[in-house]
């Protein structure tokens, strides 16, 4: 039927010619109207982010004046120089860093342990323990902040250190599903050959089965990522020194900082502090899109 | 190269005794180890950083705590006095309508973004579509909060510039206390779309095609068939993603919190922003356990309820 669909015949001289018509080709009135509502809403997601980047390059005097410049023509970078003086935003950065990778690899870790466990039928009592980690997901992290944070700050005494942001989100109810769902996949036959050629059980898991769930690692990474580095509320609540902020609160104190300045400093950091975020999505959209749509499909 | 073939192989030496994998026992003792030690991080992790914390939190809104000096039992005081504590009634009455406002919007848009790009779907132009959607996802609440607060400045911003353009008076986004809820909301549809239409996407393109074209056959065109056969059909994936959504919305912080504080007055204040302020300016965390365990049911309770009202109108095949 599309197939049908995407031939026209048209005549060309003395004969009816068949044409393939593309693919993005609207073919009927409805069509028309979803290629224009997809546009309009195309534009209006794309014009705020080319604002804050041709903005971030205006000329501080300018950075406020309406018609808004849609093409940047000065290409001032004294904005992105000055982020560098209000705020300590290497630092912010780094900090950003490293408590990201470290709950990427953590997660990682943890995940695919617990998933790879869930999936095999070894342990007594393992259906149990899952239901119990499937129940956590129901509650709401905002619920536990304030017996968090204090078991943080006396317990621990982690208040104000990144290792805090880091340890409390080491344990994944999500990811340990996501991961038993791609080890489930596997058959077990596996095992057996790999038994066979006088492998242990921690070989079977490293190298056997690790290896064949990478897509879903991937999922979960990008995952981590986008949301540890996105995180506001948690380092507002643990973090008190400017200089071991994440960039997330950087960015907060700027904008209070420039309530009187100029904006494009403001937005010349938000473009600096998401770049990490885009190259990580460039290089892993595939997983991002996969991970959430799969989310989709099993509800 | 010799390990590729006989994997582990001549490595058996390091492991105990007990544990030698070449009887059915060792290997069944091999099993038992790696899954204690395997599953051990996850569940210490879950226990002290979630259980735990939800445990203390519901104990601590029984109490009177105001950090500096010991916990003491306090009843049902803090609950009665959040009942008839205006504000917090206010936060929660703006939480719900700036959640429905967001909600209605994301849902709505999402379904037709996916249907419409379902249209076009093996082309290149789909492709560019979906990757422009999902830029916002990217953006963090504080980011997105930052920028469309200038955008939606009365005198300065954009938005107001081409309203402008159109004939249309000034509006006051941010500094009137009757429309701020529904400009905080649009800043959240803002960033939010892409991530409810990426599954919605995955839920379109998984529709039964046979029966789509079967309906089409029997003349369920256009309005009909998308209210008669699509929806229906996609019913699963809406409760799905509203539950998603709803869940997430209830616990709404970043955008409201750098966007304008709770103002003007506290007309946009939410209530994640009022057990912060209770617990974190304040320092009574007791109260603001209270107000928290509040907040926590009335997510199960909202979800449970979304589910049993889901027996009505979802289809499942």
């Amino acid at each position: 039927m599309t197939v049908i669909n995407r031939l026209s015949t048209r005549r060309r001289g003395d004969e009816d010619v068949v044409e393939r018509i593309p693919d993005w080709m609207p073919r009927s009135a409805a069509d028309w109207l979803a290629m224009v509502f997809m546009l309009i809403i195309g534009i209006l997601t794309i014009m705020p982010i080319v604002w804050v980047v041709t903005t971030s390059l205006r000329t501080p005097a300018e950075s406020f004046t309406v018609p808004p410049e849609w093409i940047p023509r000065d290409l001032y970078f004294g904005n992105y120089l000055q982020v560098f003086d209000e705020i300590p935003f290497v630092y912010q950065m780094g900090n950003s860093f490293f408590v990201t990778l470290s709950t990427v690899v953590g997660q990682l870790t943890t995940a695919t342990l617990a998933g790879y466990t869930f999936a095999r039928r070894y342990l007594p009592g393992r259906d149990g323990l899952f239901w119990v980690v499937l129940a956590t997901l129901m509650i709401p992290y905002q619920a536990t902040l304030i017996p968090l944070f204090i078991i943080i700050s006396r317990v621990f005494g982690l208040a104000d250190t990144l290792w805090s942001l880091i340890l409390t989100a080491l344990p994944t109810a999500f990811g340990t599903f996501l991961l038993r769902q791609y080890f489930l996949q596997i058959p077990g036959e596996y095992e057996e050959a790999a038994m066979m050629d006088g492998a242990n059980q921690f070989q079977i898991f490293r190298r056997v089965y690790l290896p064949m769930v990478a897509p879903g690692m991937a999922i979960l990474a990008v995952l981590a990522f986008n949301g540890k580095w996105n995180d506001f509320l948690t380092p507002l609540i643990f973090m008190n020194t400017t200089s071991r902020f994440p960039i997330t609160l950087g960015i907060n104190d700027l904008q209070r900082y420039m309530m009187t300045g100029s904006i494009s400093v403001v937005l010349a950091a938000i473009v600096m502090a998401t770049l990490p975020v885009v190259l990580v999505y460039v290089f892993g959209q595939r997983y991002l899109i996969e991970g959430l749509m799969v989310g989709g499909l099993k509800g | 190269m010799a390990s590729e073939t006989t994997l582990g192989s001549g490595r058996r030496n390091w492991l105990p005794a007990w544990l030698a994998g070449d009887t059915v026992q060792g290997i069944r003792r091999q099993r038992m180890v790696l899954g204690v030690l395997f599953l051990l991080p996850t569940l210490i992790g879950l226990i002290v950083f979630v259980l735990a914390p939800i445990v203390v939190a519901v104990a601590l809104g029984f109490m009177k705590w105001n950090v500096f000096r010991p916990p003491e039992f306090y009843g049902l005081k803090n609950f009665t006095r959040l009942f008839q504590h205006e504000l917090v009634g206010n936060s929660f009455s703006n939480t719900f309508v700036m959640m429905a406002m967001t909600v209605g919007m994301l849902e709505v848009f999402a379904i037709s973004l996916a249907l419409s790009v379902h249209r076009f779907a093996r082309s290149r132009l789909a492709y560019i579509f979906r990757t422009v959607w999902f830029l916002p996802v990217l953006l963090s609440g504080v980011s997105v909060a930052v920028t469309l607060s200038y955008l939606f400045h009365t005198d300065f911003g954009v938005v107001n510039y081409y309203l402008g353009v159109l004939g249309i008076d000034k509006v006051p986004w941010l500094v009137s206390s009757d429309i701020v809820r529904f400009s905080v909301s649009l800043a959240t549809v803002w960033r939010n779309l892409g991530f409810t239409f990426i599954i919605y996407l995955g839920g379109v393109s998984a529709l039964p095609q046979e029966i789509l074209e079967a309906a089409t056959v029997d003349g369920a065109r256009g309005l009909k068939r998308l209210w008669l056969i699509t929806l229906p059909l996609l019913s699963p994936t809406i409760l799905f993603a509203t539950v998603i959504d709803v869940i997430r919305l209830l616990q709404f912080f970043d955008e409201p919190y750098v966007m304008t504080r709770g103002g003007p007055g506290d007309s946009s204040r939410t209530t994640v922003m009022m057990v912060y302020d209770t617990a974190f300016a304040n320092l009574e965390f007791g109260y603001a356990s209270s107000i928290s365990v509040i907040l926590f049911l009335i997510i199960l309770a909202v979800t449970g309820f979304q589910f049993l009202l889901s027996k009505r109108w979802v289809f499942y095949q």
